[in-house]
C-alpha cells in the first residue's frame, strides 16, 4: 500500500500501520462477500446489509458509493484522490452530503473493490456509511478554529468513530444510528435532531464532560431529542454510549421499519428510558469501558493546532466584489490574523453539494497554499478552509473565483440543502434538485439575497427527509399526489440551539407553482419584518396567519 | 443441524425438546415456559439442562434460573436481527453465565467473529455448511477498536488484536 504523504500540519487523524492493516482486511472481507454472493452462497437478502455497511447503495440508474469523511475532515491528498476517483470511475463529479460524506452516483459494481483500494491509499473507506449500524459521526465544520469553542469535538468524534467501527454488538441494530457532536455552546451540528446529540463542555474545574440528548430525528416522525444527561464525565463517555445502544438494540422495534429508530423508543418509554439506561450502566463492568485519559491525550495530539504565525487582525481590502464575497464567506477565527472560509458549492442554478474533479483539485491546491492542507465538509453541503491568514483572503478569493467557487451566498436564501430526490434516489416521490435550481435562479440577485438576510431552505424528495426540510426556516417536501409531484411547505424550523420542527403552512403547491410560493413567503416576510429581522424571527413573532393569507387568499 | 465450535464442526449432544413430550435422557434444551414451570423438578435432574431464550426476553428475566443451566441458546430470527448479541453480552458480563452460549436461527458466516466477541461459544449452521468458509470469515478482520469479551491483545489506543477462537 502506498504511504500517504500527509501535509505536515493537516490535522486529520493519521493512520498508522495498524489502521492500514485493518482497512486492508476489511477490503479483503468485502471481496470475499462479493465472491460468495456471486457464487450463490449468500442470498441477496443476506448480502444487502453487508454491501450497505460498505457504503454501496442501489439507486435508480446505478450503484452509488458513499465514502466516509469522518466528521467532515479531509486533507489535500485525500481530496485529490476523491477527484481522481470521480474522474476515473464516475462522471467527473462527486456529491457532498449533509452527513459530511461524499457520494459517487454512477458506480459500477465491478469497480467497487478497486475504488475501495484507491480510497485506502489515502486512508479512506466507505465503512458504515449505510446500513443499520452506527454511521459517520458529524461535527462542527469550524472545529479547532471557532472562537466560541470550549472543547475540540474532533477528538471525541474520532474516539466515537474508532469505538463504533465494526462494533461486535451494534452492527445489526434495528435501524441506522447517527451521532453528532459539538464543542461549542452554539450548536452548528443539529445535535437535537440526531439519534444521539453530544455537546462537549467543561465544568468549573475545567474537566471535559458531555451533555447527551437522545432520540431526536427527522424522517416521517420528526422529533427533538430529549436530554438524557447533563454532564457525563469523560471517563464514562463510552460506557454510557454502550448502555444507550444496548437498551436500543434489545428493545428497538424490529418489525415495522417506520418505528425502528431510537426516537420512537425514547418517545414511547419517556422517563423509563433513562431508568433502563442507568440500570444497564450500573450493571456493566464499568472499568472495562472506561475511557482512559492517556487514550484521549494520544488522540488529541492528532488534532493539535497547526503552527499559526503571530499575526494581528487586519481590515480587509475594499474591492466591492471581494467584500461581498467576504461578507458571506469569511468567519472569525480564534487565532488573531486568521479566518475560516466557507466555499459555496451552491452556484446559482447548480446542483447543491456537487463538485467537479477539477474543482476538488483546485480546492486541494488552495488548501495547501492557504490552510495548512486542511479541508472540511459542512453539513449544509459546502466546503470550509478552516485556517486562512486574513492577508491571504483576497488571493484565495481570486483562486476560488477562477474555478466557479466564489458564489457569495453562504447562509443566504440560495444556499439550499437538497437531497438527490427523483434524479437519483429510488425512494423519491418527487424531484428536489431542479426545485433548488429554480429557487436559486429566482433569487439570483445578490443585493436582494443580502436584503432578505439569513434564510435556510431545505428540500427533501420524499418523507424520509434526507434534505432535513423539517428544520429549515423554509422546508419543502416533495410528495406524490395521484401521480403528480406536489410540494408541502413548512415554516419556522430550526436545527440550532432553538431547534424546532417547522409547521405545515397549508395545502401543497404544484411543481410549477412552488417557486412563486417561496417568492410570496419572502415578500410577506419583507413586508412585516422589523429592521434587520431574520425570516425565521419574523415568522415566530407574527405567526402563520399573514403567510397563509398571502399564499391562499383567493385573488 | 450441524454445530460449529472454534471453526470446526463437532457432534451435538443436545436435544431440543418441545413442551409436553417426556424428557429424553441426556442434555436437553427446553423452552422458557417449560423451564419456569418445572424448575423445581428439573433442579433434581442429573443430565444437563439448556434454555432456548427467545429474542425478546431479557436475560435479567431468567437470571434466577441460570444456576440450573449449562447452555443458553439464542436465536436470530433474521440475519439482520441482532438482539442476540446484546443478550449474549449481558449473560456473560453481569449474569455470570459460564456455560455454553449457542447462536441459532438465521446466522451467516459474517456474524461469526462478532458473535464470538460477544461471548457466544457455538453456532448452529445450515446443513451442508462449509466450516472452512466460517473459519475464514471469522479470521479475515483481526483488529478490533473496542472492548469486547474475547481475550484480545491490546495494541495501542482503543485497538486490539482479536483472539476470537
Ligand atoms: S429524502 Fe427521500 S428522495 Fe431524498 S434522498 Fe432521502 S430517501 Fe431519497
Amino acid at each position: 500500500m502506498n504511504a500517504t504523504v500527509i501535509p505536515p500540519f493537516a490535522r486529520t487523524y493519521r493512520y498508522d500501520a495498524i489502521d492500514r492493516e485493518f482497512l486492508a482486511e476489511r477490503i479483503a472481507e468485502f471481496r470475499g462477500q462479493v465472491a460468495r454472493r456471486l457464487a450463490g452462497d449468500l442470498t441477496e437478502d443476506e448480502f444487502k446489509p453487508l454491501r450497505l455497511m460498505n457504503g454501496l447503495y442501489l439507486q435508480l440508474h446505478a450503484y452509488m458509493l458513499r465514502v466516509a469523511i469522518p466528521y467532515g475532515v479531509l486533507n489535500a491528498p485525500q481530496l485529490r484522490q476523491l477527484a481522481m476517483i470521480a474522474r476515473r470511475w464516475d462522471r467527473g463529479f462527486g456529491h457532498f452530503t449533509t452527513r459530511q460524506n461524499i457520494q459517487f452516483n454512477w458506480t459500477k459494481l465491478e469497480d467497487v473493490p478497486e475504488m475501495l483500494e484507491a480510497l485506502a491509499e489515502v486512508d479512506m473507506h466507505a465503512i458504515q456509511t449505510s446500513g443499520n449500524c452506527i454511521r459517520n459521526v458529524t461535527t462542527d465544520e469550524y472545529a479547532g478554529a471557532s472562537p466560541d469553542e470550549v472543547v475540540d469535538p474532533r477528538v471525541y468524534a474520532e474516539i466515537l468513530r474508532q469505538w463504533s467501527t465494526l462494533h461486535p454488538e451494534f452492527t445489526w441494530l434495528p435501524r441506522k444510528f447517527k451521532f453528532a457532536i459539538t464543542g461549542s455552546p452554539s450548536d452548528r451540528v443539529a445535535s437535537l435532531v440526531h439519534d444521539i446529540g453530544v455537546a462537549a463542555k467543561r465544568n468549573a474545574e475545567g474537566e471535559v464532560g458531555f451533555e447527551i440528548h437522545v432520540g431526536g430525528g427527522l424522517g416521517r416522525t420528526p422529533l427533538i431529542g430529549r436530554r438524557l444527561y447533563d454532564f457525563v464525565p469523560e471517563a464514562e463517555f463510552l460506557g454510557r454510549m454502550e448502555a444507550i445502544l444496548r437498551v436500543y438494540n434489545a428493545l428497538g422495534e424490529r418489525d415495522n421499519i417506520y418505528k425502528a429508530r431510537i426516537k420512537i423508543l425514547v418517545r414511547d418509554l419517556g422517563e423509563e428510558f433513562r431508568a433502563l439506561v442507568d440500570a444497564e450502566y450500573d450493571r456493566m463492568p464499568q472499568q472495562a469501558y472506561r475511557l482512559d485519559p492517556e487514550i484521549v491525550a494520544a488522540i488529541a495530539a492528532h488534532f493539535a493546532p497547526p503552527p499559526f504565525a503571530r499575526l494581528e487582525d487586519r481590515p480587509l481590502p475594499q474591492d466591492p466584489a471581494f467584500a461581498a464575497w467576504a461578507r458571506a464567506s469569511v468567519r472569525p477565527h480564534k487565532q488573531p490574523g486568521y479566518a475560516s472560509v466557507t466555499i459555496s458549492l451552491k452556484p446559482i442554478g447548480g446542483i447543491p453539494g456537487d463538485a467537479s474533479a477539477s474543482q476538488m483539485e483546485a480546492v486541494a491546491d488552495l488548501a495547501e497554499r492557504h490552510s495548512f492542507g486542511e479541508i472540511r465538509v459542512s453539513h449544509v453541503q459546502n466546503l470550509v478552509l478552516p485556517h486562512v491568514r486574513q492577508e491571504d483572503l483576497h488571493a484565495l478569493w481570486q483562486g476560488l473565483a477562477a474555478h466557479g467557487l466564489a458564489t457569495p451566498n453562504i447562509g443566504l436564501i440560495s444556499d439550499i440543502i437538497a437531497c438527490p430526490g427523483m434524479d437519483y434516489c429510488a425512494l423519491a416521490t418527487a424531484r428536489s434538485i431542479p426545485v433548488a435550481q429554480r429557487i436559486s435562479e429566482r433569487f439570483a440577485d445578490l443585493d436582494r439575497q443580502h436584503d432578505i438576510g439569513e434564510c435556510f431552505i431545505n428540500i427533501s424528495g420524499c418523507i424520509n427527509a434526507c434534505g432535513h426540510h423539517h428544520v429549515a426556516h423554509i422546508g419543502i417536501l416533495g410528495v406524490d399526489k395521484r401521480g403528480e409531484e406536489v410540494y408541502q411547505v413548512t415554516l419556522g424550523g430550526s436545527a440550532t440551539n432553538d431547534a424546532a420542527i417547522g409547521e405545515l403552512i397549508g395545502p401543497a403547491f404544484g411543481y410549477d407553482d412552488i417557486v412563486d410560493a417561496i417568492e410570496t413567503i419572502i415578500r410577506t416576510h419583507i413586508a412585516h419584518r422589523a429592521p434587520g429581522e431574520r425570516f425565521v424571527d419574523t415568522y415566530r413573532r407574527i405567526g402563520a396567519a399573514p403567510f397563509k393569507e398571502a399564499l391562499y387568499a383567493v385573488a | 443441524m450441524p454445530l460449529l465450535e472454534d471453526g470446526r464442526l463437532r457432534p451435538d449432544p443436545w436435544a431440543s425438546v418441545d413442551d409436553d413430550v417426556p424428557l429424553p435422557d441426556g442434555p436437553v434444551i427446553l423452552g422458557l415456559e417449560q423451564l419456569r414451570r418445572e424448575a423445581p423438578a428439573l433442579a433434581r435432574r442429573n443430565a444437563p439442562i439448556g434454555l432456548a431464550l427467545p429474542p425478546e426476553t431479557a436475560p435479567a428475566e431468567v437470571a434466577p434460573l441460570l444456576g440450573l443451566l449449562s447452555l443458553v441458546a439464542l436465536r436470530l430470527p433474521k440475519a439482520k436481527d441482532g438482539r442476540a448479541f446484546t443478550q449474549a453480552r449481558a449473560l456473560r458480563e453481569y449474569h455470570g453465565f459460564t456455560g455454553e452460549i449457542r447462536a441459532t436461527g438465521h446466522v451467516i458466516p459474517d456474524h461469526y467473529a462478532m458473535l464470538l466477541r460477544c461471548g457466544v461459544s457455538t453456532v448452529e449452521v445450515p446443513e451442508g455448511a462449509d466450516p472452512a468458509v466460517w473459519d475464514a470469515c471469522r479470521r479475515v478482520v483481526d483488529i478490533g477498536y473496542q472492548a469486547a469479551l474475547s481475550a484480545d491483545a491490546p495494541l495501542s489506543l482503543l485497538r486490539r488484536r482479536l483472539r476470537v477462537a
